[in-house]
């Protein structure tokens, strides 16, 4: 009889610590999108996660345009020089996207039934995927390995590499940056305004629909960026990664307590700890089924989730 | 309209009688039970989504443990060596009873939280069977699954001596046999269905879904209810993941059970008419024909005209996602109720419409 559970090496405790937080704050990136979104038109996007497959497919599009073996050849400013592009080009193409999809599926139905809205997000998450299916085909496509692998912290006896490096260096300032915006500037104030109360907001002279467009763009912005540190950091994409990520980033999303910004990043880093010390210690086959084990565990005892608030129903 | 209320009897009557046609093929008619199979899956996760409001997105699971409850309790790995009847019943019970244990604890979250434990609790079932290969012989599947029809007829029933048509098969799980089997159970669900939804457990059902609170208050305990609901529903998922199994004579690919499934089996609800049998019936011959007939046929024809078909834009099937796509896009758009709707969702749907913002 086979085993169950693998074994697995069980040395590194820390070692799986640090990967669950690099790998975490990555899911948390994408989080973000259904978050923001959810908190405002509380629509699941299901199609967030199959955006941030396309995004990967731009950039790595965008290498190939550039001619990655070149660049690689020619030291480290070109490599940054392309990193910068993809990091520029994809989030705004992702946003547009993000966007225009805002408009042409969901605008008209923002007076429907939650569940004719969700369905609609079906719908797109499945274009998507077909888009993504003709791009680059079935297989699973290499991403150019353009992060160099040393370690950081060699003395430690943990391993930080540059990839771990440009994860964290991308994706904390990325969070720091929206909290600042949605609690500091005026926009980020009318989302929020909107997100309480949409009717009110809408009297108090707030323009909903742009605002709800700058939520989509700027979800969709944050998939741009997390699909081109996830092509660098795990260096191979197919189409349905979109699936398989935006799964993960809902539940964070959920775990977090849905529509809670802090909520998502907690939530995603919460993931990757647990997904990451799983694959240690039950085997990797085991990973999924016990993030979800978790999610189960936790709602049971916090409904609304980790961060999020508990809403009274009203009569 | 009224020429058109006897069509789904009507319908039945034909299918019925289609094996007797001279233009019945036997490939054919196997899809066709498919479609049966998938007709009785679509009609449980109606009592779930359609009757009772709970949006289940896991139902697939369900089905994928009817189907293994058959594959462990028949094929000649396990010692079980049981009937088809047998293990079919032991399916409907396992994949009820396993409903109603997981979804006890979770009654109380409620909306997206409930869709996201009940997608949570899919994948989680979908990844046990697909792990534990020591009982379940992981991405192999379990087969040959050739059990008898009853307890007692131990062996393969060979229907050789009794054949009326040279074309008809010899096995009993073989067209048409299984064929007049699934499409019987399936009108027998239809009948059983009519009866439980005008009974004070359906209305009961329905006025939860129409608002919580008010039917708490009128003294429906809706804890209760709507275990019922998960208890009937996964039932008859089982019900289905059985004959499934059977008709494949293997219990699969673990992947077949997976959140796709769910995600297109309430597609095909809500396209037909949540909530409305007849609708849901049409939306699974609609959209599962699509998937699994006509994208077929029409791939054969386009390769016959164009003498290519290599590459996915080439293929009708290439373009499936992208068509169901734009359908569920479109209908939701224009006609959220359905192709069918039932009366008390359409009247909703429009009052939402003309209410102000």
């Amino acid at each position: 009889m086979p085993e169950l559970f693998a074994q697995t090496d069980v040395a590194g405790f820390e070692q799986y610590l640090l990967l669950g937080l690099v790998v975490g704050s990555l899911y948390a990136l994408i989080a973000l999108g259904y978050t923001m979104v959810y908190g405002i038109i509380e629509l699941i996007n299901f199609a967030h996660g199959d955006l941030f497959m396309l995004g990967t497919f731009l950039a790595l599009s965008l290498a190939t345009w550039v001619g990655v073996e070149t660049v690689t050849g020619q030291g480290n400013a070109a490599i940054a020089a392309t990193v910068l592009v993809m990091l520029v080009v994809t989030p705004l193409a992702c946003a547009s996207l993000n966007i225009l999809t805002d408009r042409v599926v969901y605008k008209p139905l923002r007076n429907s039934p939650k569940l004719t809205v969700i369905v609609s997000a079906i719908g797109v998450s499945f274009i998507f995927m077909n888009l993504g299916l003709f791009w680059k085909g079935a297989t699973p496509v290499r991403f150019p390995d353009l992060i160099p692998d040393n370690n950081l912290i060699a003395g430690t006896g943990l391993a930080f590499t540059w990839k771990d490096l440009m994860v964290v260096g991308v994706t904390v300032p990325a969070m720091i940056a929206l909290t600042l915006f949605v609690k500091f500037t005026p926009l980020g104030k009318a989302m929020r305004a909107t997100a309480q109360n949409p009717t009110a907001a809408q009297l108090m002279g707030i323009n909903v629909d742009r605002v709800i467009a700058a939520t989509f763009g700027i979800g969709g912005a944050l998939a741009g960026v997390a699909s081109v540190v996830y092509g660098l950091y795990i260096k191979s994409v197919d189409y349905q990664i979109g699936f398989q990520n935006g799964l993960y980033a809902f539940t964070a999303a959920v775990l977090g307590g849905i529509g809670n910004i802090p909520g998502a990043v907690l939530g995603g880093i919460v993931i990757g700890v647990v997904g990451e010390l799983s694959k240690a210690y039950l085997g990797a086959k085991w990973s999924e089924a016990t993030i979800f084990a978790i999610l189960i565990v936790i709602l049971l005892f916090r409904p609304a989730g980790l961060l999020g608030a508990r809403v009274r129903e009203k009569v | 309209m009224s020429a058109l209320r006897h069509w789904v009897p009507a319908l039945f009557v034909l299918l019925a009688a289609y094996p007797f046609f001279p233009f019945a093929e036997a490939n054919r008619g196997e899809q066709f039970t498919i479609l049966f199979i998938y007709a009785i899956l679509a009609l449980g996760l109606n009592v779930i989504i359609g009757y009772t409001g709970l949006l289940h997105l896991g139902i697939a699971a369900f089905f994928g443990l009817g189907a293994y409850t058959v594959g462990i309790l028949t094929v000649p790995f396990f010692p079980f060596q049981q009937s088809f009847l047998v293990a079919a019943i032991a399916a409907t019970l396992f994949a009820s009873f396993v409903g109603v244990v997981t979804t006890a604890p979770i009654l109380r979250l409620r909306g997206d939280y409930l869709a996201l434990v009940t997608l949570g609790f899919g994948l989680i079932a979908l990844y046990a069977i697909r792990n534990l290969d020591a009982i379940t012989e992981g991405t192999k599947g379990l087969n040959p699954i050739d059990a008898g029809p009853f307890p007692g007829v131990k062996e393969n029933v060979d229907l050789s001596d009794y054949q009326v048509n040279s074309e008809w098969g010899i096995r009993w799980y073989k067209y048409p046999y299984l064929y007049f089997l699934a499409l019987g159970v399936l009108g027998s669900v239809m009948l059983f269905l009519r009866n439980l939804e005008q009974s004070r457990l359906g209305r009961a059902w329905v006025a939860l879904r129409e608002d919580e609170l008010a039917a708490s208050c009128m003294g429906l305990n809706p804890a209760r209810l709507k275990l019922a609901a998960i208890a009937i529903g996964a039932g008859l998922a089982g019900l289905a993941g059985a004959f499934y199994a059977m008709s494949l004579r293997t219990t699969g690919n673990p992947a077949t059970y997976d959140f796709t499934l769910s995600m297109i089996m309430v597609c095909c609800i809500i396209l037909g008419g949540l909530g409305n049998r007849p609708g849901v019936l049409l939306g699974v011959f609609l959209l599962m024909g699509f998937d699994r007939i006509a994208t077929n046929i029409l791939d054969n024809w386009l390769q016959e005209q164009l003498g290519t078909g290599g590459k996915n834009y080439e293929k009708i099937s290439g373009w499936k996602l992208m068509i169901f796509g734009v359908v569920l896009i479109l209908m939701m758009r224009f006609r959220p109720e359905g192709l069918l709707p039932e009366a008390r969702v359409k009247r909703e749907l429009h009052d939402e419409e003309s209410k102000p913002a």
